[in-house]
């Protein structure tokens, strides 16, 4: 048995040319299958996490105008939601998980030693963090009950308004002055995609605790509040009956769709997970597309090769060579073949994806497309199946070889 | 050592059909050297690959050292022809990305020996052919007659009785044929069985009977008192 793998290795080293041919055309095919795919599937998660800046499954409620008249109260009435709305739904609603007033105002002088801008202040309930995805950084936090039930004069930053004020250096624990009234920075959120907004990016605005917000400003209404249900399934029941409280209280029609403002990013979401299945399947047709043409490139390749070794076939059998021994050789060829191109293809395209990501790329188009995500079972599947289709396009024509007559077999040019 | 009885072989169907040979009756007995001649297409070559086991009649029966060949399966075939007879080529047939030493050591292979056995023989085999300077030399890197005692090595190398040659001086010059010639009377001596086929007169001279094929059939076997 030695001897025999060590004649195969022999003959491999030989056939050099043949060799590399096949080889490479296998690790192509693997590679850019998997090439393709990975940018496919990074593609889908960027575009899904920036989808996702805004947050998940919430539903933003601000007020609007009646255009229906109600119980005698006539149409194009303003309604203007209030604090004290947070604890009615909360109370009279079941279902809902997450629950955040918010208030905001544009003019506000952000100031930090000599530094001074006009950014977005907005004052919210601690559960905005779940809500918009107002993550903090390592070390830092989001406001708190205490803050609000304190009314703390402490604020969250925006990544990009953060860079703005303090550059590169240390922020949280340092005091800057929001319309010359000091606050406490305790946290920097993480910088974030955000391809759906309202009132510009939020890496670009500033919170702090609505208590603190109403007790400085004094805002009569809201601006919004923001909710998310627990179970998202169940979103419109929840819709629903937010409607029916907020109709009862400021009394207009629950069918009165202009009463009160409604972005439901759960029915948004819904259309998005279309498109993205969409984008899914697209890229699985072409993943297959391209697959099949590796595939003919490595049968091509496989088969040529087998019927040239027609003539080798014959002069072994000749010389006493038996049927399986020829079959061995050419199985233990193919299998070394397809071990070593799949291999070169899965480690050229894990080492291009990562490249890729280590480059860190920023910028609008960057962010989207330059996050390749590999997948072990597609990078696997793909190697599989050319090694496969390859295997089966060379061992016929060998085996059609082995058993010819070996004057047959030796007559063939 | 072989007997043929009513050998029939035939290509093709219909109008394409060929009767390679008919009715063939030809026995070979231990050492004997044999000249198969005649015309090309008389056969010649058919007949030299069922005795060697490369390719299988039509019909009539074929006996090697008693038993029916045709009873055989691909496995035993195999085992014959690695086993009792050595193949010389016309073409030589020799691996082109194989050296000299890899090539005759193949049989060997199959025949499951090991590497000390192997490098023994093979280099026994290529002092013999005067080759041993050119063991690792690959066949683009020899001359015909090189190639051609290469080839003759290769044959020899599980000691088969019986040693076939099919036109073995018929791609070489006079003075390498000589050679090859003089190679196969040492085997001759030796005790092997040659069946050669040859248009070389000389050869044909050398053999101690001759076998002469036209059209399929056998039109003249002459055994010279020597």
């Amino acid at each position: 048995m030695v001897h025999l793998v060590r004649l195969f290795y022999r003959e491999l080293r030989r056939q050099r040319k043949r060799m590399t041919l096949t080889i490479v055309a296998l690790a192509w095919g693997t590679f850019s299958i998997v090439i393709l795919l990975a940018f496919g599937e990074g593609l889908n998660r960027q575009m899904r996490k920036a989808f996702h800046g805004l947050g998940q499954g919430i539903c933003i409620v601000g007020g609007g105008q009646t255009s229906k008249p109600y119980k005698g109260l006539g149409k194009g009435r303003s309604i203007f939601l209030k604090l004290e709305d947070i604890d009615l739904l909360q109370e009279r609603v079941a279902g809902i998980e997450f629950l955040s007033p918010e208030n905001d105002r544009t003019i506000n002088t952000l100031t930090y030693g000599r530094k001074s801008i006009t950014k977005r202040v907005i004052g919210v309930a601690p559960a905005f963090e779940e809500l918009r995805t107002y993550y903090p950084e390592r070390q830092s936090r989001f406001l708190n009950e205490t803050d609000v039930e304190g009314k703390r004069r402490v604020i969250f930053l925006g990544a990009k308004l953060k860079e703005a004020l303090f550059a590169k250096g240390e922020a949280v624990g340092k005091t800057i002055l929001v319309n010359a009234v000091p606050f406490l920075v305790v946290g920097i959120m993480q910088d974030k995609m955000q391809n759906s907004m309202y009132n510009g990016p939020d890496v670009e605005k500033a919170a702090i605790p609505y208590t603190t917000y109403l007790a400085i400003f004094g805002d009569k209404y809201l601006s919004r509040l923001i909710y998310k249900p627990m179970d998202l399934t169940r979103s419109e029941m929840v819709k629903d009956d937010v409607v029916r409280v907020l109709a009862q209280k400021y009394k207009f029609d629950p069918e009165d769709k202009q009463a009160v403002d409604f972005w439901d990013t759960i029915e948004q979401e819904k259309i998005t997970n279309k498109i993205f299945l969409g984008i899914k399947i697209f890229m699985g047709i072409i993943g297959g597309l391209t697959l099949i043409v590796a595939g003919v490139g490595v049968a091509n390749i496989m088969y040529v090769s087998a019927r040239k070794r027609t003539k080798e076939i014959g002069i072994k059998m000749a010389l006493g060579a038996k049927k399986r021994y020829i079959l061995a050789q050419f199985i233990s060829e193919a299998l070394m073949i397809s071990f070593v191109g799949g291999a070169a293809g899965i480690l050229f395209s894990v080492a291009a994806v990562e490249g890729v990501n280590a480059m860190a790329l920023k910028g609008d188009v960057a962010d989207i497309l330059a996050h390749p995500a590999i997948s072990l079972d597609i990078m696997v599947a793909t190697a599989l199946i050319l090694s496969l289709i390859g295997f089966l396009a060379g061992f016929f024509p060998a085996r059609r070889a082995a058993s010819l007559n070996p004057v047959e077999a030796l007559r063939y040019e | 050592m072989i007997k043929m009885e009513k050998i029939n072989k035939t290509y093709g169907t219909g109008t394409a059909r060929v009767e390679a040979l008919r009715e063939i009756d030809l026995e070979i007995k231990e050492n004997e050297f044999v000249g198969l001649i005649g015309p090309s297409g008389s056969g010649k070559s058919t007949l030299m690959n069922i005795i060697g086991c490369l390719d299988t009649p039509t019909s009539g029966q074929y006996y090697f050292e008693g038993e029916r060949v045709q009873e055989f399966g691909h496995n035993q075939l195999a085992e014959i022809r690695n086993r009792k007879i050595g193949f010389v080529f016309q073409n030589f047939n020799l691996l082109p990305y194989a050296t000299t030493f890899e090539n005759v050591e193949l049989p060997m292979i199959f025949k499951g020996a090991s590497a000390r056995a192997r490098r023994t023989k093979v280099m026994e085999l290529l002092e013999k052919v005067n080759l041993a300077a050119r063991a690792h030399h690959r066949p683009s890197e020899l001359s015909g007659g090189e190639m051609q005692r290469v080839a003759i090595a290769r044959a020899l190398t599980n000691d088969p009785r019986l040693i076939l040659a099919d036109e073995p001086t018929g791609n070489l010059d006079t003075k390498s044929g000589e050679e090859i010639l003089k190679i196969f009377e040492e085997l001759w001596g030796q005790g092997h069985t040659l069946v050669i086929i040859t248009h070389n007169p000389y050869i044909a001279d050398c053999a101690r009977r001759v076998v002469k094929l036209r059209d399929g059939l056998v039109e003249k076997d002459s055994v010279r008192n020597q």
